[in-house]
């Protein structure tokens, strides 16, 4: 036990210290803009004195590496700044009480993004897992080359597509599913689960694909080896031998690429929330990245970037714990 | 509505076992059907029943009544367009394999249907994409003349019979271009050209009862553009486009990759570490933010957005090509005809060029096609996001994003709905299509015959 917990705590440091290699890139990147944040917030009429006085309240003739540090101690502690769309409208009216906070404008949006998550590893990862083990069940079969041409089309499509087609068939045609998932805090969970559906169903078909394609190959990998001889021979039914033999020493390649496609769930959002006008994280950062709203798009892209390598690690940390011979390294 | 689909499943077992046994009385228990498991029993009636069901759906969409038919009208077209490609991909095939070289031959006679579609796709693509605008006579004489180079050069180093194949190959690419110089543009307007006289929005189909045109037979689009020509025309910028990127990540992260491979050391080290770093960035995310910056430096510097495009997407995917040539260069520097290579005293340029590069050429090509596929999407959903290729261009993913709204007409006037599908499945087709030929040369190359 004492090696997986050295093992685990070795691998979050490196994604500590990945992650915070990442925030430097994306700091420096943001820095790279031409002006700053002062210009941009006052316009193009500002006088000299007012941009420096709002360079001076926000820190901006600081060295860079000091606002890095700034910036970072904000970030752990839950503060992304204050974002350019809402102190535009408060520079307007005059005040700054009407000044919202990155974080304010995230937070919300972030659990709708994370519902939306959940609501497709639901359906997707027992489909993809149970596709994957009939696949290689009845490999070679109709069935096996039908689910393959399937799976491979719905990878290789964009995700808009399939998201069109879907409103086209269960939302224009027959009236199932709303084709705008407008959610909205304190909604009864059946309305949210209804109204966004149809996302998590897009989301499901491009995430199923590669799971299940996965899964194929690590059972069909193990389906040569002597125990499963073995097992065959004593008179096991096919499904069983698949079941109790070969699934759980396939768990640590289904397990990675469940993760893998969880991360990419978190980010890949992106143009199905567009799409249907979801209200999650993806179309907060997409509008900010239209309207130039630098720390929103700033703060996105580190949550983003969060997730995609916590989920990672964990992705990591499950194949070592899952097989014995990474567990316990000669 | 989720009784009735509970007593369908049930009904269809029942069904299945019926089947089974009436299988087993009728051949007077043949193996086939005494040792049938229940699921594969299952599995026949449930394709059965999905099978009537899509005749059925079919016939209704080619009813009279014009409520039903619409309401089938995409199913219908989607069950045509599958036979369709699937009889042509067939014949493809079957004309393969009875023209060409021996090698082609052999090439199609071992190729699943799905690849031979694929190819067929790919082709059908490059000939639009090429021949979408008028060719200038100045690209024909290049070409010819970068042609007869090709011809000279093979004639004083080939090999006998490569140079009847080269000069096949010319021959056949001259006339094409000549051919399709005096037949002219395949798009009957130009991308940018909003026609005079001609209102917007002019529903597809080219039926006046319905509010179209039957020149413009996909209609015109919100300021009167002419949608066929910018579909036509959205194959040369968005899958030039898509190709020039991805021979750029590849130009970048393959020479990276093998020099990492090559020398080792610190420069692998330097180089793997910014690769791992850009890599956890999710790409996406990253192309955002970097198209971010890049919209508000273009017009300073007076460069097209999209040339940034193409140089933020070419680095990014750049890193996974970085990582694959790395790979696969390694397994090749260990070899020993690389370690005689360096006793005979060969440079590093031939090393890789010569020795890594020729051996490598088979997971590299693979990668390419998936690369594409990678990168034409991502452009794709830039595009639709609204900071990809920038009008006045046409484009497919923009094209979506403009259309989008006449989804919602389809059960009135599903043609209306076409238009925007149409650019979406432009984009879909090809990227399907590159995957099955990638799909069918991985696993040939694998040698999988499980």
């Amino acid at each position: 036990m004492d090696t997986v917990l050295k093992i685990i705590l070795q691998r979050l440091a490196l994604g500590i210290v990945t992650l915070l290699i990442v925030s430097v890139v994306i700091f420096i990147a943001v820095n790279m803009l031409p002006g700053d944040f002062a210009q941009a917030i006052l316009g193009q009429g500002a006088t000299e004195e007012s941009v420096a006085a709002i360079r001076r309240d926000l820190g901006l003739d600081q060295p860079l590496v000091t606002r890095y540090f700034g910036w970072l101690a904000g970030v752990v502690q839950g503060d992304f700044g204050s974002s350019f769309a809402s102190a535009n409208a408060a520079s307007f009216s005059g005040t700054t009480s009407g000044t919202t906070t990155v974080a304010q404008q995230i937070a919300p949006r972030f659990g709708n993004t994370m519902f939306l998550a959940a609501v497709t590893a639901a359906f997707a990862v027992p489909l993809a897992v149970g596709l994957g083990i009939l696949a290689a069940l009845y490999r070679n079969s109709v069935f096996d080359r039908a689910t393959n041409i399937f799976t491979l089309t719905s990878i290789s499509s964009p995700e808009f597509f399939l998201a069109y087609v879907l409103i086209l068939f269960l939302a224009v045609l027959n009236p199932i599913f709303p084709s705008l998932s407008n959610i909205y805090d304190g909604m009864a969970f059946g309305e949210r689960l209804n109204k966004s559906m149809l996302p998590a169903l897009v989301l499901t078909l491009v995430v199923t694909a590669h799971m299940m394609r996965m899964t194929r190959a690590a059972i069909i990998n193990l389906l040569a080896s002597p125990y499963i001889e073995m097992a065959r021979l004593k008179g096991m039914s096919p499904m069983r031998v698949i079941v109790k033999h070969a699934l759980p020493n396939a768990l640590a390649p289904i397990i990675n690429v469940v993760a893998l496609n969880l991360a990419y769930l978190i980010t890949g959002v992106v143009v199905v929330e567009v799409v249907f006008v979801y209200p999650g994280i993806g179309q907060l950062f997409v509008d900010s990245v239209k309207t130039r709203d630098i720390p929103v798009v700033q703060a996105c892209c580190m949550i983003f970037a969060a997730a995609y390598i916590l989920l990672n690690l964990t992705a990591d940390i499950m194949s070592i714990l899952s097989n014995p011979r990474l567990r316990h390294p000669k | 509505m989720i009784l009735w689909i509970a007593a369908t499943l049930i009904g269809m077992g029942a069904l299945a076992w019926a089947f089974r046994y009436a299988g087993q009385q009728i051949t007077n228990q043949a193996p086939k059907f005494r040792d049938m498991p229940f699921g594969v029993a299952y599995g026949y009636v449930l394709a059965a029943f999905c099978l009537g069901w899509l005749v059925w759906a079919y016939m209704q969409g080619r009813s009279s009544d014009l409520a039903t038919a619409n309401k089938f009208f995409f199913l219908r077209i989607g069950i045509e367009g599958f036979i369709i490609f699937a009889i042509a991909a067939y014949l493809f095939r079957l004309a393969g394999r009875s023209i060409g070289t021996a090698w082609t031959r052999k090439m199609f006679r071992e190729m699943p249907l799905t690849a031979a579609f694929g190819i067929l796709i790919i082709l059908i693509y490059a000939f639009v994409a090429i021949f979408a605008g008028q060719i200038p006579a100045k690209f024909i004489a290049y070409s010819a003349s970068l042609g007869l180079i090709l011809c000279i050069g093979l004639f004083l180093v080939g090999a006998p019979e490569k140079r009847v194949q080269a000069i096949g190959i010319v021959a056949v690419a001259f006339a094409l271009t000549l051919a399709m110089y005096f037949i002219g543009p395949i798009a009957p307007y130009g991308q940018e050209q909003i026609i005079p006289g001609v209102a917007a929005n002019i529903t597809p189909g080219g039926d006046p009862a319905l509010g179209g045109n039957p020149d413009f037979p996909l209609g015109t689009d919100q300021i009167g553009r002419d949608i066929l020509s910018r579909l036509i025309y959205g194959a040369q910028n968005t899958v030039g486009i898509a190709f020039a990127t991805t021979f750029l990540a590849f130009l970048l992260g393959g020479t990276f990759g093998f020099l990492a491979a090559t020398f080792g050391g610190w420069l692998d080290q330097i180089l793997s570490r910014m690769v791992d770093v850009l890599m956890a960035i999710p790409s996406l995310i990253f192309a955002l933010l970097l198209m971010t910056i890049a919209s508000v430096w273009a017009p300073r510097l007076g460069i097209p957005l999209t040339v940034f495009m193409v140089l933020i997407i070419a680095v990014i995917d750049s890193t996974r090509v970085f990582r694959l040539s790395r790979a696969v260069g390694q397994n090749i520097v260990v070899m020993d005809y690389i370690e005689a290579a360096k006793l005979r005293g060969e440079g590093f340029g031939y090393i890789i060029f010569k020795e890594i590069l020729p051996n490598a050429t088979a997971p590299l090509l693979a990668e390419f096609g998936l690369r594409f596929c990678f990168v034409f999407l991502t452009i794709a959903a830039l595009s639709f996001l609204g900071v990809g290729i920038q009008p006045p261009l046409a484009d497919w993913g923009t094209m979506v994003r403009d259309l989008a709204g006449f989804v919602n007409y389809a059960q009135f006037a599903p043609m209306a709905a076409t238009a925007p599908l149409l650019a979406a499945g432009a984009i879909a087709l090809l990227t399907v299509a590159v995957n099955f030929v990638v799909d069918w040369m991985l696993h040939k190359s694998s040698g999988l015959k499980e």
